[in-house]
């Protein structure tokens, strides 16, 4: 323990506490821009600048550890003075558009104006031009909002490790960019969108598709269908001032059905067809000897990435496709028979936590008949946008149910949103499959939480089975690296982009702290508890999918509508 | 040619990377997107991080150079005498900016600080030659006297669809 001064106020801080958390710890906020948590700190920014006593440099309190006896002022005129000049320099190289931005008070540049007291356009200058990279399907890349303070490079180095993006050139012409500053599609960018959680600004943002929805919902010759990822409903909460943690389904399902949509489907329901799909896949892998370890393909990110970085490797994913794809392809054949409508008229919109999903559902490979198995990819966040519009008073809404057939779900798949619980489901079904027992302990602790790589071996009729579990793409490397040099002691590989899974994906609610993600987390185990059949099996409506379409798990018919290939993408 | 260079230098070193940076330049006058990316193969670094490295020092180039360099001076004499309008004219004309080559590889454009002729502002060079004084009027005729012998049309179009 150490006895500093902060302020006036005599505090007691941890060694190896920086300043910023030790005025943190009395109630003391210190404005930060490039610091991020459990990163190291890069103090370029020097937003977070105070005085200490001795020093004739302001200190930038987010990269300097407290020692006993020091004396600090966060808030003395000189170190107000240099806060404001920072923030006026921002603002005057910033474009001036607030009123029509997606990030409109949601803007920590804004925030840091406000609180500044920026009144006046001090420095008014040369300001950027830089156009706006609106290549991929799923990322909008504005340089002129860049505020160059780093937090996306270092998201996508430290954490995802994808190394896509960083710094280029310098001085004015500083920009933030990919390599040969060509357009994010054509990058090897996975589109995880991480980046645009730690964006201060609207610098990064998702590529809307509010309007094809919007104009989908109002055309007379489409029946609209929506479905919903489990991580939605764990997350969007948040955006109303709902407690932490709060499961919104009820809501969010008389929400949708508000928008206009025809049907309202639960993507829960794919998810248990995705475990029938995969379970069998795996089992048929062990049996006959074909490729292991097999991993999961739920995440488009993941995909991607393996595809231009492992391409080699390619054999050992699961041909399934994600669970909303293969709700949409259920949608657009096996329902729309039902419905006698043509597959064509039949409009489907994926609501995701996921920036991805976008770019997935543009993937030729995915659609029945040229007719793309999902039709529009709307983010967490545009959902939040478009019930604003349309003057849905979320919290204020009573519960509803999903529509049937395609809405009945398993505890099993309400977990596929954290990391860890698409292999949890996965064994569920596949310990059944191979001993005609139930599990009954479903729940496996070795594989939830945050940790980046997650390991357990099971016996199952006496044969070993490794499984593991990788929570964000930036684990993903050693294991691939292993399997490359033939050394993989796996069957199974759970792989997930974001890290905790799509609770955490690119297109949740902005936010800045881990603890939110544990918390969302608990909403998806919480609903898997609160279920009577917890087993993807026990899905009554897919039994009767499989009696009247697809007859059984890896069937020919399934391969052709459930299944897909892959593609080595450049490096 | 650079992967004789590559291999004379340790793998998996990231500490290389300037030196390895210069010496690839010095083969090739500038740095091959190629180049770049089997540098960042051997060193182990991100191709992102290298093209960053690559673009933050002036001393290296993306783009070839052209076979005439002119030069702009942005030094403060230059500046006070209106330096940068020539800047301009020379960007307009060479259809260019400056940092850049012309798709003919006839002329590089680049801006340098104060060349030590502040008593002829404004200033600019082609190659070794010196022109102060200047307007913008007279950016044309310098450049017509390097463009070497004009083209006929179909060999300005080859050029440009290559
Ligand atoms: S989307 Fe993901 S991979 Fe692409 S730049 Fe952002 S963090 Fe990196
Ligand atoms: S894009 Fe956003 S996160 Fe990245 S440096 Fe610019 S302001 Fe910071
Ligand atoms: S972990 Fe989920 S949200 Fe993130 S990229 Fe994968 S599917 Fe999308
Ligand atoms: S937040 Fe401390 S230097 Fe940027
Ligand atoms: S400022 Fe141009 S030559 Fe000195």
């Amino acid at each position: 323990m150490i006895e500093l001064t902060i302020n006036n106020i005599k505090v007691k801080a941890e060694d190896g506490m920086t300043i910023l958390e030790a005025a943190k710890s009395v109630g003391i906020s210190i404005p930060t821009l490039c610091h991020m948590k459990d990163l190291v700190p890069s103090g370029a920014c020097r937003i977070c600048s105070v005085e200490v006593e001795g020093y004739r440099n302001l200190i930038p309190s987010c990269a300097y550890p407290v020692s006993g006896g020091m004396v600090v002022d966060t808030n003395s005129p000189r170190v107000r003075r240099a806060r404001k000049t920072i923030v006026e320099l921002l603002v005057e190289n910033h474009p001036q558009d607030c009123l029509i931005c997606v990030r409109n008070k949601n803007c920590e540049l804004q925030d840091l104006s406000e609180r500044y007291g920026i009144r006046e356009h001090r420095f008014a200058g040369e300001s950027k031009a830089h156009a706006v990279d609106i290549s991929s399907a799923s990322l909008e890349r504005d340089p002129a909002k860049c505020i160059l303070c780093g937090r996306c490079v270092r998201a996508c180095h430290e954490v995802q490790k994808v190394c896509a993006i960083d710094f280029t050139n310098r001085g004015f012409k500083s920009t933030v960019t990919t390599p040969f500053n060509i357009g994010l599609n054509a990058s090897d960018c996975i589109l995880c969108g991480q980046c645009i959680l730690v964006c201060p600004t609207a610098a990064l943002r998702e590529k809307s598709s509010l309007k094809t929805v919007s104009t989908a919902l109002l055309s007379k010759e489409k029946y609209t269908i929506v479905q919903v990822a489990p991580a939605v409903r764990a997350t969007l909460g948040e955006e109303y001032h709902l407690p932490l943690g709060t499961d919104v389904t009820g809501k969010l399902v008389a929400g949708l059905r508000r928008l206009g949509f025809k049907k309202v489907f639960d993507t829960n329901f794919a998810a248990d067809l995705t475990i029938w799909e995969e379970a069998t896949e795996l089992i048929n892998r062990i049996q006959t000897d074909k490729p292991l370890p097999m991993f999961t393909s739920c995440c488009p990110g993941w995909v991607k990435y393996i595809e231009h970085n492992y391409p080699d490797m390619l054999k050992h994913v699961s041909t399934c496709k994600s669970p909303h794809e293969m709700e949409g392809a259920v949608a657009k054949t096996y329902y729309a028979k039902k419905l006698g409508i043509s597959p064509k008229d039949i409009f489907v919109v994926s609501i995701m936590p996921c920036t991805v999903k976008k770019f997935e559902s543009t993937r030729p490979e995915l659609s029945e008949e040229s007719h793309p198995d999902v039709d529009a990819v709307l983010t967490t966040r545009e959902l939040v946008r478009f019930f604003n519009i349309a003057g849905v008073d979320f919290a204020d809404l009573g519960d509803d149910q999903f529509d049937n057939p395609l809405g009945e779900s398993t505890g099993a798949a309400a977990i596929f949103g954290a990391s860890g619980g698409v292999m949890e489901a996965a064994l569920r079904m596949a310990y059944f499959k191979l001993t005609g027992n139930h599990l009954e302990n479903v729940e496996l602790e070795q594989v939830r939480g945050l940790e980046g790589l997650k390991e357990a071996s099971f016996y199952i009729n006496g044969k070993e089975i490794n499984i593991a579990v990788v929570n964000g793409i930036g684990n993903v490397g050693p294991v691939l690296d292993d399997l490359r040099a033939g050394k993989s002691k796996y069957h199974f590989i759970e792989v997930m982009a974001c890290p905790g899974g799509c609770v955490n994906g690119g297109g949740q609610p902005i936010h800045q702290k881990t603890e939110k993600v544990m918390k969302r987390m608990k909403v998806l185990y919480d609903i898997d508890k609160k279920m009577s059949n917890r087993r993807s099996y026990e899905n009554e409506s897919i039994k009767t999918l499989y009696k009247e379409y697809f007859k059984e798990p890896g069937s020919h018919i399934s391969h052709e509508i459930l299944h897909t290939h892959y593609h080595p993408r450049g490096k | 040619m650079h992967k004789e260079i590559l291999e004379s230098y340790p793998k998996n070193d990231k500490s290389t990377l300037i030196p390895l940076l210069q010496d690839i330049q010095s083969v090739y006058g500038y740095l091959p997107q190629e180049a770049i990316n089997d540098i960042a193969m051997h060193t182990g670094l991100s191709r992102s991080r290298v093209y960053g490295v690559a673009t933050f020092y002036n001393q290296f180039r993306l783009t070839p150079l052209g076979e005439n360099i002119i030069r702009v001076c942005r030094g403060t004499a230059c500046h006070v005498k209106n330096s940068a309008n020539l800047l301009y004219s020379l960007e307009n004309t060479l259809k260019i900016k400056a940092g850049d080559t012309t798709r003919d590889k006839k002329f590089t454009l680049e801006t340098v600080a104060c060349i030590g002729a502040c008593s002829i502002a404004p200033v600019i060079t082609v190659n070794d030659d010196y022109y102060g004084r200047i307007t913008t009027k007279d950016i044309p005729n310098i450049i017509k006297k390097y463009q070497g012998k004009p083209k006929t049309e179909k060999q300005t179009k080859e050029t440009v669809g290559a």
